[in-house]
């Protein structure tokens, strides 16, 4: 079997990778915009200089920053198709979202609200829906999002390698209840993710 | 405030403009006086002040919405209000905000009073209509505080998302249908002044003549123009939808929401264009009038501005990439987003240059051009976080998206208004106003501004959602320095408001330009007379030229004199 590869790690390395050269870029316009205000104000340089423009210099600057932004979306790119092959050996699970909470339902037909339960070290693929208005179904831990629509079926997937618990929210708005829709993912190792999945229902 | 501004190149000598009568004691036409003279005026300059007071009061209604969302954000659970409350005014503040303030505020005022002066003519092709476009505005305005009353205020968000917005039961019909009618009154001042740039310049002024607050208003109108109608187009299916469930969004009858979401956007990116490109403009006027210098590289910032609007109309779908659309289209769309960040940068490098080698005399209005500059540039470059796919999954829809818009429309055109208010007041009104008190307001706004928006940045990308009433007591930190930002950047605000309504009481009185600008606009007295020249304006060969400027200020005092 391929080695699976999370795409958590290749989203933050985009993240870190735009937001460092987009901080580069902020501090040396601020600093020479600074530097500007300081050396030329009027009490020391009463007589300015009448440059119009400098056609090799805005080449420069029009080609530099054309090449940096294709390369940020060449790494946006490829993080999101991280996001989007699911490996083979998924484990399915239906997600129906509704005003206002998440429900889950297993392969062998048993189903949770608010709770999604899941197994250490086998990628988890959610089939979602919606059953009334949009909304949108978000783990940050795993860097997942996608819109709960009616009609349409939409899918994520996430790798969990550790046990724990981490939060998901909806993120489209979708009335009075919007901010209390939020579910639970709990990390288990396989073994008490088998004894779960034969328990009886709550 | 004498002595403020030093080497003022005035020509006080001339009585020629110290005589003449402003167009405030010259009603328009002649046979209105009184309010009339200013309901029924269709001179751009009265109808320009007009909107000036309409759009203020807006703006300060959704800043105190604003701050009570801030307030109620400010600890865990119910602080101020019930989450309906909540929803209906970030759904306000977002309307209005948009709506009634960031579109209009540039073109609507400054653009109405300056873009003729700065052509050297006397009014818009269109003055009817122009005043037409104001009663539009506030008919808006009427409507959608109707729609506070009957049902209760809409809950949508200012997307008005489907199918929420059709099968909740407030009142989305009104405010939607506000929504249209200001998009006609933004339509018609689009459709005056294109025709105004085409038909009205002056004897001898040619495109490559043109001021490029004028150009960016040029660029800016035909976005109006043409992306407009998609969303009263959008608006109205809404209204079918809730009156007669024609079914074209919804899936039980074959319908596609997300159509709706690729409608709405169509406009609703461009719209973002219309909003920011007037203050590149405005930040395009200042910086070289107060480095003495020409503006380096004209004709890469008119291009820029012309590109900035045919690329912008094309991004639309990156506020999608969630929505279940084709990897194809999150490809296409995110690569767009990224051609559309070049010409931002040319410009912000442009008036960086511009200042090089310049003679830079501090004032307020420069002051705020340069926060504008800092500001918009992390508004623009975290908006290349949301323009690659795989980080915009991680922050779309949550409180990095609320800080970058906010870092690009109040950081970027909210800030091009406040300089372009202290840049034009005097042409406006022939005042000045305190500048020290300017300099504290300005400082307080900004820094407010950094402590209320930084921390949305990291609380987004630690996975808070935005338009949460209530949220997880891990994000409680965050929020709360958020608010106390907020009061902050209220509290200079509100001081920079003051300190110039002030300067009607206590202002210096200016008759012509205090800055020494190459513009037509300031070869008129301050305020202007009616007809907006005293003598024939002459057209530069090139829009900034200081040499005449730089010649009037070495002049030896006494011989031209200053108005100290």
């Amino acid at each position: 079997m391929d080695k699976i590869i999370n795409p958590v790690e290749q989203i933050d390395a985009a993240f870190l990778y735009i937001i460092g050269i987009s901080l580069v870029l902020l501090t040396l316009i601020t600093i020479t915009m600074i530097w500007f205000v300081i050396k030329y104000r009027r009490s020391k340089h009463p007589v300015p200089a009448d440059i119009r423009d400098n056609w090799k210099l805005e080449i420069v600057w029009t080609v530099i920053p054309t090449i940096i932004a294709l390369s940020m979306f060449w790494v946006g790119w490829s993080s999101y198709a991280g996001l989007r092959n699911v490996p083979k050996n998924a484990l399915e699970i239906e997600t129906i979202a509704q005003m206002y909470s998440w429900i889950f339902v297993y392969p062998d037909g048993k189903e949770t609200e608010d709770e999604i339960v899941v197994p250490t070290g086998r990628p988890i693929r959610l089939n979602i829906t919606s059953d009334d208005v949009i909304h949108g179904l978000f783990i940050p831990a795993f860097r997942i999002k996608v819109d709960a629509v009616p009609g349409v079926n939409t899918y994520a997937w996430f790798y969990p390698e550790k046990p724990g618990r981490f939060f998901v929210q909806c993120t489209e708005f979708c009335g009075v209840g919007h901010a209390d829709m939020t579910a639970i993912l709990r990390v288990v190792p396989p073994e008490e993710f088998q004894k779960w999945l034969e328990q009886e229902e709550y | 405030m004498p002595g403020l501004i030093e080497n003022l190149p005035t020509n006080s000598g001339d009585n020629k403009l110290e005589n003449t009568i402003s167009f405030y004691k010259t009603p328009s036409p002649a046979r209105f006086t009184g309010i009339g003279a200013w309901l029924l005026t269709t001179d751009h300059k009265r109808i320009g002040l007009m909107y000036m007071a309409a759009i203020i009061f807006w703006f300060v209604v959704a800043i105190i919405l604003g701050i009570l969302i801030r307030t109620e954000l400010m600890s865990v659970g119910t602080t101020l209000m019930e989450a309906e409350t909540y929803n209906a005014l970030f759904t306000l503040h977002g309307v209005i905000m948009i709506f009634f303030f960031v579109i209009p505020a540039i073109p609507a005022i400054f653009g109405n009073f300056l873009l003729p002066m700065q052509i050297g003519t006397d009014d818009v092709f269109f003055p009817k209509l122009n005043l037409l476009s104001w009663y539009l505005y506030m008919l808006g305005g009427v409507l959608a505080i109707f729609s506070l009353f009957a049902d209760g205020p809409p809950d949508t968000g200012w997307t008005f998302y489907v199918p929420f917005s059709v099968s909740t039961h407030t009142n989305v019909g009104l405010t939607v249908t506000a929504a249209f009618i200001l998009g006609m009154s933004s339509m018609l001042t689009g459709l005056n002044f294109i025709t105004t740039l085409h038909r009205m310049r002056m004897k001898g002024m040619g495109w490559m003549q043109i001021p490029l607050f004028s150009w960016s208003l040029y660029a800016t109108a035909w976005v109006q123009l043409l992306a407009t109608p998609v969303l009263s187009i959008t608006l109205l299916l809404i209204i079918f939808e809730r009156l007669f469930g024609s079914g074209m969004f919804d899936p039980n009858k074959g319908g596609d929401p997300v159509l709706y979401q690729h409608l709405f956007w169509m406009y609703s990116h461009p719209a973002v264009y219309i909003m920011i490109l007037p203050g590149m403009g405005v930040i395009s006027e200042i910086i070289p009038v107060f480095s003495r210098k020409s503006i380096f590289g004209y004709k890469a910032i008119v291009l820029s501005s012309m590109a900035i609007a045919v690329a912008g109309s094309l991004v639309w779908a990156h506020h999608m990439f969630t929505s279940g659309m084709s990897d194809v289209a999150v490809f296409v769309f995110s690569f767009l987003t990224f051609v559309v960040a070049i010409p931002s940068a040319i410009k912000v490098f442009s008036w960086v240059s511009t200042m090089y080698r310049g003679s830079i005399l501090m004032t307020p209005p420069l002051f705020l051009s340069l926060c504008f500059i800092y500001l918009f540039s992390i508004g623009g470059l975290t908006g290349l976080v949301l323009g690659a796919a795989g980080t915009n999954i991680q922050v779309h829809d949550t409180h990095f998206v609320v800080a970058h818009f906010h870092f690009v429309m109040f950081g970027g055109t909210g800030f091009a208004f406040f300089a372009a208010l202290h840049f034009w007041w005097p042409k406006f009104f022939g005042r000045l106003y305190h500048f020290k008190t300017a300099y504290v307001a300005a400082t307080l706004t900004t820094m407010g501004f950094m402590l209320h928006y930084i921390p949305m940045f990291v609380l987004g990308m630690q996975g808070m959602p935005r338009r949460y009433y209530d949220y997880l007591s891990q994000f409680e930190t965050g929020n709360f320095f958020a608010g106390i930002g907020a009061y902050i950047m209220a509290a200079g605000i509100f001081l920079m408001f003051i300190n110039l309504a002030l300067s009607f009481k206590n202002g210096e009185k200016i008759s012509q330009d205090p800055w020494g600008g190459s513009t037509l606009e300031w070869q008129s007295p301050c305020p202007p007379p009616l007809h907006n020249f005293v003598a024939p304006p002459t057209a530069p060969g090139y829009p900034y030229d200081f040499k005449a400027v730089i010649q009037k200020a070495n002049e030896p005092k006494g011989t031209g004199g200053g108005p100290s």
